[in-house]
């Protein structure tokens, strides 16, 4: 895909801050369970926290294209960092852009855009994954707001976040139109963290397990409609795939250029490996699964851009890069043989990283079930 | 004070160069372009005096192939005001050469009348190290050439250079002609929100033509080669053996 100059410098930028600043601490990182708050400072004045917003409201009105291809170089330089920085932008940032009061805009997603704090999407529960219908926690009317009790599980930036948007089952009422969607402070007493997720990896992002314990939420904190929050959830899920399938794109090229540059470098049996066509078509193969997958998330994006529904592309994109990205790290740990499978190399780590594609936002085989869907409806 | 800043589009410092079948130069087709590291210093220094209230505007000008302008483009988005590109090659291979470059930016001074003139030392492709020093001889100005440190003051400018064995500080009067070494300063990236608004600045588009400036090549290059190869290192068995060969095979003790 041809890229326009913004998007191009979007992307240059991007790849220097990571390859400066996030590729040499994403060890030290994922060994102390976070990420610095000065990183996360930087990324804000960067603009990496308000991509799409419009400037008018705090960001960066950057397209989706140019947001898919920044997303791809923070995960090259830490897979845990575009994590967090996804689930900021979206859902966190599109849902208060397309949903949110003028005042929530001004009083929330503006200092969000401008990263002034990160915020989190409390969707998930125990019994309740895929099948997000099945929320249990309730929200009862009290005086001019409402009181939130129950139990969130597996909520990214759950516990380092300064905002949270949240779903809750409107009380006595079922299915999908009981659900309303609120945003709180984390600060905010009854928003208790109660365990942060031990993980395969990615453990510079936590995710958290979250309860509710009679929090109050005033009315002019209700994002939409009572019994709006269904759509709402699921109404960022094209960018939240989207999101995905880049992050994936950026932590199987990361792999890849290692592979490639052991592989030119290593000798074995008089020449260098990658002159062994054995281990050359494993990385021509690795570089070709590479390109589809980077150009099925650029596609996704650009029909985002253009105002075109891409469920379907998007879907196509975060399954195929998510699983691609997987295999692609496979081949890169098989090109470094015994070096792969240590810890001298951040192969394992990036290996770890990218599993966890293929299960959040809609695991692959929700991701098959909506394209199917879109094939026979 | 307005400051122009000279910048070229030139193969990215991450790239491992491959010299053509033919010798007749790098290879640049498909290849990774970026800024000149030392110009994105000057433009970073200039940056600086516009914040530090000493500069007004600045003028990023690019001499080269069409493509220059996305060199341009990152000037603006890292804070230049505004632009000038002089399409000067059809060819990515043609390089424009010192001389040619020095007339045209003489031209542009001559109509834009900056006080300062902040260029990088040399281009990383081809490390001529002479538009700088040129460029100062044909319009008279004073020059300070590898500048570590930069201060104005008043109508002078205090250049602290990089000279072998040590630093000198040199007092120059502006107008003047200072080219940067690189550890002047670490320049910035250039912010999403910058990057938005750079697409509003203007950059203007000219030919050596517009400024009567010819920019046919005087030189010719007979030969482009790729470096000899590392020989393979030895082993020594003891600290002896290894003091014995650095005074007699390699001759450094």
């Amino acid at each position: 895909m041809i890229l326009t100059d913004e998007q191009r410098l979007i992307r240059d930028t991007a790849r220097a801050f990571a390859r400066d600043v996030l590729a040499p601490g994403a060890e030290a990182r994922a060994k102390a369970k976070a990420i610095e708050p000065e990183v996360l400072a930087q990324m804000g004045e960067l603009g990496f926290l308000g991509m799409t917003v419009p400037e008018d409201l705090g960001g960066v009105g950057a397209d989706y294209v140019a947001y898919a291809l920044a997303l791809m170089e923070v995960a090259a330089g830490d897979g845990a960092v575009s994590t967090v920085m996804s689930v900021h932008n979206a859902p966190f940032n599109a849902i208060l852009q397309r949903f949110g009061s003028p005042d929530q805009q001004a009083r929330v997603l503006r200092p969000a855009a401008e990263g002034a704090f990160i915020g989190a999407f409390a969707l998930t529960e125990p019994q309740a994954g895929s099948d997000a219908a099945a929320i249990r926690t309730r929200a009862r009317r009290q005086g001019a707001g409402y009181v939130i009790d129950g139990e969130k599980v597996f909520i990214t930036s759950g516990a380092i976040a300064g905002w949270a948007i949240l779903f809750a089952r409107m009380e006595g009422a079922s299915g999908k139109d009981g659900i309303t969607a609120f945003l709180t402070p984390t600060d905010a007493p009854g928003y208790v963290v109660t365990r942060v997720e031990d993980k395969l990896g990615q453990d510079a992002s936590d995710t958290a397990a979250l309860r509710f314990d009679g929090l109050e939420i005033p009315e002019d904190l209700r994002i939409g409609e009572e019994g709006a929050g269904y759509r709402i959830a699921l109404s960022s899920l094209e960018t939240g795939r989207i999101g995905i399938a880049a992050q994936a794109v950026g932590m199987a090229q990361a792999a890849l250029d290692i592979a490639l540059a052991y592989a030119q470098q290593r000798q074995s049996f008089g020449k260098p490996l990658v002159a062994h066509q054995a281990v050359g078509f494993r990385l021509a193969d690795a570089r070709t699964k590479l390109e589809a997958a980077r150009q099925l998330v650029l596609n996704a994006a650009r029909l985002k851009d253009a105002g075109i529904p891409c469920l379907t592309e998007a879907a196509m994109a975060k399954l195929y890069a998510s699983e691609a990205a997987e295999s692609i790290c496979s081949d890169a740990i098989q090109t470094l043989g015994g070096y792969g499978y240590t810890a001298d190399y951040p192969l394992g780590r990036i290996w770890r990283d990218v599993r966890v594609c293929q299960i959040y936002e809609g695991t692959s085989d929700i991701q098959k079930l909506l394209i199917l869907r879109g094939m026979t409806a | 004070m307005k400051v122009l800043v000279p910048v070229k589009r030139v193969i990215d410092y991450n790239v491992k160069v491959r010299v053509k079948t033919d010798g007749s130069g790098v290879d640049l087709a498909n290849v990774k372009m970026s800024m000149n590291p030392f110009d994105e210093i000057a433009v970073e220094e200039a940056i600086r005096l516009k914040e530090a209230g000493t500069v007004s505007e600045i003028v990023a000008v690019s001499i080269g192939v069409k493509q220059a302008q996305e060199t341009l483009r990152t000037a603006l988005a890292m804070g230049a005001d505004r632009a000038i590109l002089i399409v000067a090659a059809d060819d990515v291979h043609t390089d424009i050469e010192p001389l040619a470059v020095a007339k045209l930016l003489k031209a542009v001074i001559d109509a834009e009348d900056p006080g300062l003139v902040i260029a990088g030392k040399q281009a990383i492709d081809n490390d001529m190290n002479a538009t700088g020093q040129m460029l100062a001889a044909l319009t008279g100005w004073a020059q300070a050439t590898f500048a570590s440190e930069l201060k104005v003051e008043g109508e002078h400018a205090l250049v602290t250079r990089e000279v072998d064995g040590g630093l000198q500080t040199i007092k120059v009067k502006m107008p003047a002609i200072v080219t940067v070494d690189l550890r002047l300063n670490e320049p910035r990236y250039a912010s999403l929100p910058n990057i938005m608004k750079a697409k509003k600045k203007p950059l203007e588009e000219k030919t050596p033509a517009d400024y009567g400036v010819d920019v046919t090549p005087r030189l010719e290059v007979l030969k482009t080669s790729e470096p000899p190869a590392r020989a393979a290192g030895v082993k020594v068995g003891s600290v002896d053996e290894l003091i014995t060969k650095l005074k007699d095979e390699a001759g450094v003790l």
